[in-house]
């Protein structure tokens, strides 16, 4: 039975888990069973509410215990921090993922854990939540379950038995840094886990192919993510990590964690006054350039651009960057060439596609198609000569990149990059000085 | 001008394209009975909704277009949307004048008619996912779970799939408190129900909360719970309530236990 006890330990435990910015619930299509309450859908996934950072709520996202033996250095939970701490009992971990999915509040449990005693101990607790929830309780719903670094392959594979999609956290994308900040880990503990899990991803399709009803394997594959902010790696690295990993067939989703100063006191991390949020924009726009336009990690951050721009979108950087691919003609240009124009979105590029065997597409057609006009315009032609009465349309080639670029940038837009540029020079010690 | 008039149903949409074809004539508009008509009309045509001439144009059209244009039809009309009639007149009757083996038309988005009915039927289609994502139960001592919605679109009809496919082994009872009427479904099947006597239902209109004699016991708690879970989670150096805002509407707030 619940009590008020419970409210505060729920309390604790969520302040603990909330800097894991992983929240989707998708990537698997599960029906509803006869005698089992919930399913998946999959697709875009369900956001049951968005909390006051605008951050969505999609499963109960909550730590066993925030005891930890680890004292990483980014870490809330570090053992050196002075923070309550406490354990939810199993008992009641079930009950609160049952009721409130029963309410709709949530699409499933995304469950993580300090480690205690051992790596295996705390996995073969998580573990045995996952497998009561599948057997006991009927949960068909959405679990996301938090591989401890470390863990016996034998336990991760029968976690992988019950969990929907299972993640191992890099945090640090170059391992200097990352031994400098955690100096009990190292990049070899990140990537074991990730590999098994893959291997057993893998193996799970061949058998599903001999027999069909062999029980799914983390059918949602992996997740991972980084913290962006914390140390001196720049985008580059940061961009060139995630490539790489979605390069591994089981990777789903990298996602970005501007990092949040909670432990102000250690000198091995910057002091910053707000979460770098432009930046951390800006990698995931870079990241859905990289899954859904088409773009090579090397076209959108290179030697000479290794950190992305913060005063104007990744996509609009590499355009004014490539003038030479400009203007794109609507009505006879590729898929892939259409997309890769400022203010054209996937949706609107295919409308595009789909509308222009009918008749030809002009910019009113465009507009109506939800095309952001006020940036595509210089970077198209339509084979209109005006795009008003009198203003001939002037494109990138015509005005050049350098002239065109502060039209396309808003006041609001220049003073926030300012502001968080100016941020860093302040505060930022360099980490990587003393290596 | 040539307006038609019809009964605002959708049988009565489909009789009218039937008439247009019958009487050889290309109304501009298409208005409900009883709003206001266009400016410069001079011509008004009445449509007598006929199910059988409806049931023939709509035999047409699952000839000529493709399931998913067809359900594109359907869902558009949930939208209740009084600027539907008109362009989803146009539309079914340039389906019915495309030639024999000409590409669809359902997918030329530069089209007006068929832009305003495809974006007409997106909106419907975000509505039931914010329905998806948005609904609260609570918890009745007997045991059925009760969700109290408003939405702008009438999409009940849309979600009741999903919650049937979800809470299969609990019963729940939905209810639009714009429209009146709910789905209530008894762990065997789903029925449309209305309420005859709307001062004894065992909910708050406004509100959505249950009544104090017929809540379970223990709902409180757990309503509690996530009240204290919602503030705990958010990161307050963070702070984004416009982007909270534009993902969760203020007007669904009402009835989201989190935001009472």
């Amino acid at each position: 039975m619940l009590t008020e006890k419970t409210i505060e330990k729920l309390r604790i435990l969520a302040e603990s888990a909330k800097y894991d910015v992983s929240c989707s619930s998708s990537g698997t299509v599960r029906k509803g069973k006869q005698g089992m309450v919930g399913n998946t859908v999959g697709g875009v996934g369900i956001c049951h509410s968005f909390a006051d950072d605008g951050r969505c709520i999609s499963l109960l996202k909550v730590m066993l215990t925030n005891y930890c033996m680890y004292d990483c250095a980014y870490c809330i939970n570090r053992r050196s921090n002075d923070i309550p701490r406490a354990t939810l009992s199993v008992s009641e971990l079930e009950e609160i993922v049952m009721e409130f999915y029963r309410r709709n509040y949530i699409e499933g449990l995304f469950l993580s854990s300090g480690v205690v005693r051992t790596p295996d101990y705390t996995m073969e607790r998580l573990t045995a939540i996952v497998r009561d929830l599948r057997t006991i309780h009927r949960f068909n719903g959405y679990i996301h379950l938090k591989s401890i670094p470390g863990a016996s392959r034998e336990l991760l594979n029968e976690a992988g038995r019950w969990a929907d999609r299972m993640s191992v956290n890099i945090e640090i994308p170059r391992e200097e840094s990352l031994k400098l900040l955690a100096p009990e880990k190292d990049h070899q503990s990140v990537f074991q886990p990730m590999r098994l899990i893959q291997q057993g991803v893998l193996e799970n399709k061949e058998d599903r192919r001999r027999m069909h009803h062999a029980p799914r394997f983390v059918p949602a594959g992996q997740s991972t993510q980084m913290i962006v902010g914390a140390t001196a790696e720049s985008d580059r690295d940061i961009l060139g990590m995630s490539s790489a990993l979605y390069r591994q067939p089981t990777m789903r989703r990298v996602y970005y964690s501007g990092y949040v100063s909670v432990n102000t006191y250690d000198p091995r991390l910057p002091v910053l006054k707000q979460p770098p949020l432009v930046r951390e924009n800006r990698l995931y726009q870079a990241d859905w350039l990289m899954r859904f336009y088409h773009f090579r990690v090397d076209e959108i951050v290179d030697e000479q651009h290794a950190n992305l721009d913060l005063e104007v979108d990744p996509k609009l950087a590499w355009a004014l960057r490539h003038p030479e691919a400009f203007p794109v003609d609507i009505n006879t240009a590729e898929y892939e060439s259409i997309l890769r124009v400022p203010g054209i979105g996937v949706k609107s590029a295919m409308l595009i596609v789909n509308s222009r065997r009918f008749n030809r597409i002009t910019s009113y057609h465009l507009k109506k198609m939800g095309v952001v006009m006020k940036k595509a315009k210089y970077f198209i032609t339509c084979h209109e000569l005006t795009d008003g009465y009198a203003n001939p349309i002037v494109g990138i080639n015509e005005l050049h990149p350098e002239r065109l670029r502060p039209l396309l940038v808003s006041a609001s837009q220049r003073k926030k990059a300012a502001a968080e540029l100016q941020m860093t020079l302040d505060f930022d010690e360099p980490p990587t000085d003393n290596l | 001008m040539l307006a038609y008039t019809f009964d605002n149903t959708l049988d009565g949409l489909l009789t009218a394209v039937f008439d247009a074809f019958a009487l050889h004539q290309a109304p501009d508009a298409l208005i409900a009975e009883g709003d206001i008509l266009p400016m410069f009309c001079t011509d008004v045509h009445r449509v007598r909704t006929a199910e059988d001439k409806a049931r023939r144009v709509w035999a047409g059209l699952e000839k000529r277009l493709s399931r998913e244009a067809l359900r594109m039809i359907t869902v558009a009309w949930l939208s209740e949307d009084r600027e539907l009639p008109t362009p989803l007149l146009h539309y079914i009757c340039k389906v019915f004048r495309q030639p024999e083996g000409a590409p669809g038309i359902e997918r030329n988005f530069s089209d007006p008619d068929v832009l305003s009915v495809t974006n007409t039927a997106r909106r419907v289609m975000h509505e039931k996912h914010r329905m998806m994502q948005f609904v609260r139960f609570q918890k009745t001592k007997d045991g059925t779970y009760l969700g109290v919605v408003s939405p702008d679109h009438n999409v009940l009809p849309l979600v009741v799939h999903h919650f049937r496919d979800r809470f299969g082994d609990q019963p729940w009872l939905l209810y639009d408190a714009r429209r009146r009427y709910g789905f209530y479904y008894d762990r065997q099947e789903v029925v449309r129900i209305t309420f005859e006597d709307e001062d004894a239902l065992p909910f708050d209109l406004q509100t959505g909360r249950l009544s104090s004699d017929v809540i379970s016991q223990d709902d409180q708690l757990f309503q509690d719970l996530w009240r204290t879970y919602f503030k705990a989670i958010c990161i307050r150096q963070r702070m984004n309530p416009r982007k909270q805002l534009n993902d969760m509407p203020r007007r669904y707030w009402k009835y989201m236990t989190e935001m009472q």
